[in-house]
């Protein structure tokens, strides 16, 4: 089970979870519920540079097409293969199995303007998005 | 259910007959170079005639169609097809024309595609006419295109093209393709263009402002004229996308509220069948100072003849080979030699008048999107306030199916929520709209006392609901002979 | 003529319903000034007086029902069985929407995953849409879609591609940033060494036409070989009859196969409509535009088809979309997918075996006539190109006072070629109408 207090939130609602200097990333709970089945992932090219709050990758359901936004900048080192293959892990193991990509942190001060899980949960209750 | 063509006839069954072959007859690889010829054979059906009838023609008696069905979808306006238009686009002197022939010898077809321009421009209030485009979006595409030309012919393409956010995918994606940035100006509580937003967003780099009037809620963009001098002011050009048209055929024209181009659909406002997804036609409009830049050729009459000129350096190029969807065109302009002016205008108050009839009867049981006003040719509600019962706009769309009714156009405009859009058409009795009202209103009944009606509808349909997640998680796409 | 319904009674009782007075009230959102009086337009006229106007437009025409044509250049005249209009006639197919209503539109989407079945078993590819407008838009897409694909930005063609496909790629283009590079044609054919100086890692795609405009074979698999080396995508733009004897694109490893599908059991009429084929290998899939149908199966396990991977398409991505396309040639693929199950695997190879001995049976007869020389060496297919010893447009002017329309004159697309004709012939000529042609020709 992952901690979900290791975790940061952005306000996109993606996680980031900092192993080193590589942040993994992937997409939260109340995302997957509102994103409903995930029929495809379009994972970025490994090596590829991301921005921070720039769109690295796309989830599709039958109906409609989210981006997903980078929690940090950096290079993409790693893109889950599994989640292309079986897009049904991004609804059932959104903070595990589901993860979408990996980046090499470009500058670890980005994550500071991240949420914590409690900022997030408060973020999420107020209904804004 | 049916079997794929696939799995019907046996190897060796033919279904067509070539006369024999009356020339000497030699093996193709004596002809042919050994590697330009194929090695794998296509592995195609082997059927009788017979076979290929009753496959086919279960396969219809499988659909809703215009002919069986009300087909209530808003944006689409599923107007009765006349079977006239069928047989008179269908006769051998039309289809047995090779689109090269000496311009002598097509004088009929010429002067068809001629009077069409010529009609089409007096309905719109445009000084030309391109019937090149294949579909609404095509036409949406040549539209940009021409917006473009112009403005590199005045020293800058511009970079961006302002959209509302209650309209249809298409145009984004048109100017998109393009190659133009989308700016999108929101709309006000009742779905109009909310005036300031665009005020703010036009600027020198704008080249064009995408408009469907009347919008996607049914409503006439009243500012219109203030609109086109916002934006004219800018330098920029306003375009309509036409397909909302049967409610303005003889009633106002864009040419006249300020539009420099639009494109109209032949297989909305003008009764051409749908197909199951076409063919289609989008014919462009344009006010005299774009006229240069309309797609080659371009028809001009010459000492009462007609013919094809090829000569316009400042046209865009072509949108699709030859001229456009001949055989479409020809119902078309049938479809407007019936009608003429009086029938024309008759029908556009006709499909108003059933809309606000029908909004009318669903009113008290659905919640309109917007404020209570008359509409225009169609109208939009929404299913949110269903969601208590568990209901979505789908179960509803669905749930309509069992009644023989097809639904109508649903989750969109993506400004609505949960949005259902019902556009009747004029070629609907009372009692169809009667009827189709009587079943809203008894599925609104159904969503409060028994809602799986609704939500594991369709019941009695060839089949029931479709497992549209399975569809795109495990792609199957085409057939392939096993053990392959 | 009018198709509604109303009686005035209706009307009134309508009205009353709504708390209008008159249908103008419904209109008062509309500016005064914008409304007009009248049309100028004529009025209306019955079902009797259209057909007898229709019928004096068609005395103007002069079709093949009159007329022995021997014009080809991506139109064509091939026999279309009486099976296929009965059929795409009915109104259940005719006048049915778009399939987004999946389970009120099973014959339509059942016929939409065997159309996309039969044209990648003839074209080899993995995966077809559900059609694209026509050839030429259909090839400037794949263009697109490679562009978009690669990153890069240089297309390479050869002049032998047909003139109005090229016009299109280019006004589709007009919005990118793209270095056409057209190789000029040596013998009527792509020039390979040409090509392999041409393509570089800047090269998006090579599209290679075949047969080509001029009805010559290509060499495919040494295009393929060049164009795959450079890491550009290849794009075949093919003949749909050609492929019961010419080898598919799938056998020479093309990455998008496009063409047009009027050939298929369409009529000429005049230009349109018609069908633009669109298929790709698998891992082009997702960048494919239209579109697609696919087999899933319902809340009762029962086979049944939907529209699917519609996050591709305009109504959902919008401006990210693949393409901006909605209305396709839903009717014409239906026409092509009987025509494929009826003629079948034996007819379509039949099929194309006729007009390959046909035609060359014509191009012996005409090389025996002094004056005519075959202009290129190529192997082709249905159509070649004849160097007459004067100026086409006197030989085609008088060849249509006996009936018959010779080859398309080559000098309206290049100055150049003014003394050249493309002449097609197809399985409807007999050996009658080729011997005529002949001897008509022989007499200039």
């Amino acid at each position: 089970m992952v901690d979900l207090e290791k975790l940061r939130f952005t306000k996109t609602h993606e996680w980031l979870r900092v192993e080193g200097d590589t942040g993994y990333v992937g997409i939260t709970d109340h995302a997957q519920k509102e994103i409903t089945d995930v029929v495809f992932v379009e994972l970025p090219k490994v090596g590829c540079e991301v921005a921070k709050a720039g769109e690295a990758a796309v989830v599709e359901s039958v109906k409609a097409a989210f981006s997903i936004y980078a929690p940090v900048s950096g290079k993409i080192v790693k893109a889950n293969g599994a989640v292309e293959k079986d897009p049904s892990l991004v609804n059932r193991s959104p903070y595990e199995e589901g993860w979408f990509f990996a980046i090499e942190i470009k500058d670890r001060s980005e994550i500071d303007s991240l949420m914590t899980q409690k900022d997030y949960l408060e973020f999420i209750k107020t209904g804004a998005h | 259910m049916e079997k794929l063509i696939f799995e019907i006839g046996s190897a060796g069954r033919k279904g067509y007959s070539l006369p024999k072959l009356d020339v000497p007859d030699a093996e193709i690889k004596s002809l042919l170079p050994a590697d330009s010829l194929r090695k794998k054979e296509p592995e195609l059906p082997e059927v009788s005639e017979l076979d290929c009838v009753r496959h086919f023609t279960r396969l219809s008696q499988l659909n809703y169609s215009i002919d069986t069905n009300f087909y209530p979808l808003g944006s689409c306006t599923m107007k009765y097809n006349p079977k006239i238009n069928e047989k008179m686009a269908g006769l051998p002197q039309f289809t047995g024309l090779h689109p090269y022939q000496p311009e002598t010898s097509v004088q009929g077809i010429l002067e068809v595609l001629y009077e069409t321009e010529q009609a089409l421009c007096e309905i719109c209030g445009m000084d030309a006419f391109t019937l090149q485009p294949a579909a609404g979006a095509h036409g949406e595409l040549t539209g940009m295109l021409i917006v473009r030309a112009y403005h590199t012919s005045k020293g800058n393409p511009r970079k961006k093209v302002v959209i509302p956010d209650s309209a249809h995918g298409t145009n984004p994606a048109s100017a998109a393709l393009c190659g133009y940035e989308v700016v999108t100006v929101r709309s006000d509580n009742a779905g109009r263009i909310d005036l300031d937003a665009l005020r703010g967003a036009m600027d020198g780099e704008v080249a064009v402002l995408m408009l469907t009037n009347p919008n996607t809620l049914g409503l006439f963009e009243k500012d219109v004229k203030e609109v086109a001098d916002i934006v004219h002011k800018s330098g920029a050009l306003l375009y309509l996308d036409g397909a909302n048209l049967n409610a303005l055929v003889g009633i106002a024209r864009p040419g006249d509220m300020g539009f420099d181009v639009c494109h109209v659909n032949l297989h909305k406002t003008f009764s051409t069948p749908h197909g199951g997804g076409g063919p289609g036609s989008g014919p462009v409009g344009v006010k005299a100072h774009l006229a240069d830049f309309l797609p080659i050729p371009r028809i001009k009459q010459k000492r009462n003849k007609l013919s094809l000129d090829y000569d316009a350096k400042k046209s865009i190029g072509r949108v699709r080979a030859f001229y456009g969807n001949v055989g479409v065109i020809i119902r078309a302009y049938c479809y407007i030699k019936s009608l003429g002016c009086d029938g024309l205008k008759d029908a556009a108050v006709e499909a108003v008048l059933n809309a606000n009839y029908l909004k009318v009867k669903l009113k008290n049981d659905y919640r309109l999107a917007v404020d209570d006003e008359p509409c225009m040719h169609e109208f939009v509600l929404t299913g949110k306030d269903k969601k208590e019962f568990g209901v979505k706009t789908l179960d509803i769309a669905k749930r309509l199916l069992d009644y023989g009714f097809y639904a109508p156009t649903v989750y969109f405009p993506l400004i609505v929520e949960e949005a259902i859009m019902i556009e009747p058409t004029e070629t609907e009795s009372k009692e169809t709209l009667d009827a189709f009202a009587e079943t809203m209103i008894k599925i609104a009944a159904e969503a409060r006392s028994n809602p799986s009606l609704l939500t594991e509808a369709p019941h009695i349909t060839p089949v029931r609901r479709l497992d549209e997640v399975l569809a795109a998680r495990e792609l199957n796409l085409r057939w392939k002979k096993s053990g392959v | 003529m009018k198709y509604s319904p109303h009686t005035d009674k209706d009307k009134k009782e309508m009205l009353g319903a709504i708390g209008a007075a008159s249908s103008e009230e419904l209109f008062k959102a509309i500016p005064k000034e914008l409304r007009i009086q009248k049309l100028d337009l004529p009025e209306g006229i019955s079902e009797l007086e259209l057909k007898k106007l229709i019928l004096e437009k068609t005395g103007k025409n002069y079709s093949t029902q009159k007329l022995n044509s021997f014009l080809g250049g991506g139109a064509y005249e091939h026999y279309i069985p009486q099976v296929i209009e009965s059929l795409i006639s009915r109104g259940e197919f005719l006048t049915a929407y778009t399939p987004y209503q999946a389970e009120a539109s099973q014959g339509t989407l059942q016929a939409i995953y065997e159309y996309q079945s039969l044209i990648c078993e003839l074209t080899g590819m993995d995966v077809a849409n559900a059609s694209m407008y026509d050839g030429a838009s259909a090839l400037a897409e794949a263009v697109i879609l490679a562009v978009r694909e690669t990153g890069r930005s240089r297309v390479i063609f050869s002049s032998s591609l047909h003139p109005e496909y090229k016009q299109v790629i280019k006004t589709y283009l007009e919005g990118y940033k793209i270095e056409f590079v057209e190789i000029p044609h040596a013998g009527g054919s792509f020039d390979e060494a040409a090509l392999k100086r041409e393509a570089d890692d800047k090269t998006a795609c090579v599209v290679v036409q075949n047969p080509n405009f001029f009805g010559c074979i290509e060499k495919v698999d040494k295009i393929e070989s060049i164009c795959h080396s450079c890491g550009a995508l290849l794009i075949a733009c093919v003949n749909p009859v050609s492929l019961g004897v010419l080898k598919s694109p799938g056998e020479y490893n093309a990455d998008i196969a496009v063409g047009e599908g009027q050939p298929l059991g369409i009529p000429m009429s005049y230009g349109g409509p018609y069908l633009g084929f669109f298929a790709v290998k698998e891992k082009h899939m997702r960048k494919m535009p239209g579109r697609i149908a696919g087999m899933t199966k319902d809340i009762e396990g029962k086979r049944g088809f939907v529209l699917t991977m519609q996050a591709r398409e305009q109504h959902i991505r919008r401006e990210k979309a693949t393409s901006n396309i909605c209305t396709n040639e839903g009717l014409m693929a239906l026409a092509a997918c009987v025509y494929l199950s009826l003629v079948g695997r034996e007819g379509i190879k039949e099929i194309a075996r006729q007009n390959v001995l046909k035609s060359h049976y014509l191009k012996d007869k005409v090389l025996r006539l002094s004056g005519f020389e075959l202009m290129f060496n190529a192997p082709f297919f249905n159509e070649f190109v004849v160097r007459c010893g004067k100026e086409t447009d006197k030989i085609t002017g008088d060849l249509l006072k006996h009936g018959v329309v010779g080859g398309l004159p080559l000098g309206r697309f290049n100055p150049e070629m003014k003394n050249c004709m493309l002449i097609c012939v197809t399985e409807t000529k007999t050996k009658e109408d080729l011997d005529r042609f002949a001897e008509l020709l022989g007499k200039h």
